[in-house]
């Protein structure tokens, strides 16, 4: 009779243990099988890519946020004004003799840019820079930057119809990298503050800036 | 040397490229009509027309003038040069004179481009060209008079 009880609890304890040892080895297993399961690696990569795209988001934004202490720097902005008179100086005061911008950016009458502006910067404090082009953008693509946050001025660079590009990326790069007049904004003149940063830093900073997405900063 | 075609001249200037036109039609041509004021773009006393532009020249280099039609006040002889002599004299324009000639110089590109003027399209041409005497309300109403005297 003994033996009769004790036989199927050694039973139960067999299966127990059976059960036990079982739940263990699956739990051991278990870390070894996420790094195994397909589906698992999927997912983390997904994951990866999110971060990866925030990343070069970020990067976008911090890069066009650089560039715009160029675009709004008295050198570069004082021929984009909120109106139609250009801007002279560090001060960005409105340009002497009543010059205003004419439908072709290159004023009107007596009062056309190169009637002053040669083809190179003049020696000498306060005296004439000069391009062979030097004009304001003309009346149709005024090409504001005066009083533009980063988001709108982003916004703005984006929108061809205010900039007049056909291609955004390739003709914002190209202008940056190539226009004389840009060009000149980087050449020092006598008792004027520098740009920020030189030409190529600041070519690379607009790059970078559309090459990873032409994110629009956040203000 | 340097080639100038001033007042439908041809000349040869022995001169630096990069000094100013003004220096050479003064010193050199002794075309003493076009004045010297500030030497840096400000006053427009040195107005002369270069392909048909009002430039500056006193900031125009030699270099950049080669070549190309000057006139100065000395050869501005057409139409609209006419009205505006007439116009001058009629009004009693000048007081001292010094700005003159480059008054003059800029209100001819100015009837050229804009026949009849407002008093605005004025203020966009001529506002560049100072006058130490004042005389911008008689610069404004010989302009207008200038403008009224051609034939429709």
């Amino acid at each position: 009779m003994e033996k009769n009880t004790n036989q199927p609890g050694k039973l139960v304890r067999r299966i127990v243990y059976v059960a036990l040892a079982t739940g263990f080895l699956t739990a051991v297993a278990q870390p070894l099988r996420i790094k195994e399961e397909p589906e698992k690696e999927t997912y983390e990569k997904v994951a990866d890519g999110k971060d990866d795209a925030a990343r070069r988001e970020q990067e976008s934004k911090d890069a066009f946020l650089a560039a715009y202490t160029v675009f709004m720097h008295p050198r570069c902005m004082n021929c984009h004004p909120s109106g139609d008179a250009p801007l002279q100086g560090d001060d960005s005061h409105i340009h002497a003799q009543n010059v205003t911008r004419g439908t072709d950016g290159k004023g009107l009458y007596a009062l056309k840019c190169k009637n002053c502006h040669q083809d190179a910067n003049l020696p000498g404090a306060d005296m004439p820079p000069g391009s062979p082009g030097w004009a304001m953008p003309p009346a149709k693509h005024k090409m504001i930057f005066q009083g533009m946050s980063p988001k709108e001025l982003a916004t703005h660079f984006k929108d061809n119809h205010y900039t007049g590009f056909k291609d955004f990326e390739k003709d914002m790069i190209h202008h940056v990298e190539v226009e004389p007049l840009v060009l000149n904004s980087f050449i020092p003149l006598e008792g004027r503050s520098r740009l920020p940063m030189t030409h190529e830093e600041f070519v690379a900073k607009v790059k970078e800036w559309i090459e990873k997405g032409a994110a629009i900063p956040d203000k | 040397m340097i080639s100038l075609k001033v007042n439908g001249k041809n000349y040869e200037v022995d001169a630096s490229p990069d000094m100013p036109l003004l220096w050479a039609l003064r010193e050199n041509l002794e075309l003493t009509g076009t004045k010297f004021g500030c030497g840096m773009a400000q006053c427009g006393a040195c107005t002369v027309h270069m392909d048909g532009n009002a430039v500056r020249s006193c900031v125009t280099p030699l270099s950049r003038a080669a070549g190309k039609n000057i006139i100065t006040i000395e050869g501005l002889n057409d139409d609209i040069a006419q009205r505006l002599r007439d116009a001058w004299t009629a009004e009693e324009v000048p007081q001292c004179g010094y700005c003159q000639s480059g008054q003059i110089m800029a209100a001819a590109v100015l009837l050229r481009e804009k026949p009849h003027p407002t008093d605005e399209d004025i203020d966009y041409g001529m506002a560049g060209n100072i006058c130490r005497c004042g005389t911008y309300q008689r610069i404004r109403k010989a302009i207008h008079r200038a403008a009224k005297a051609s034939t429709p």
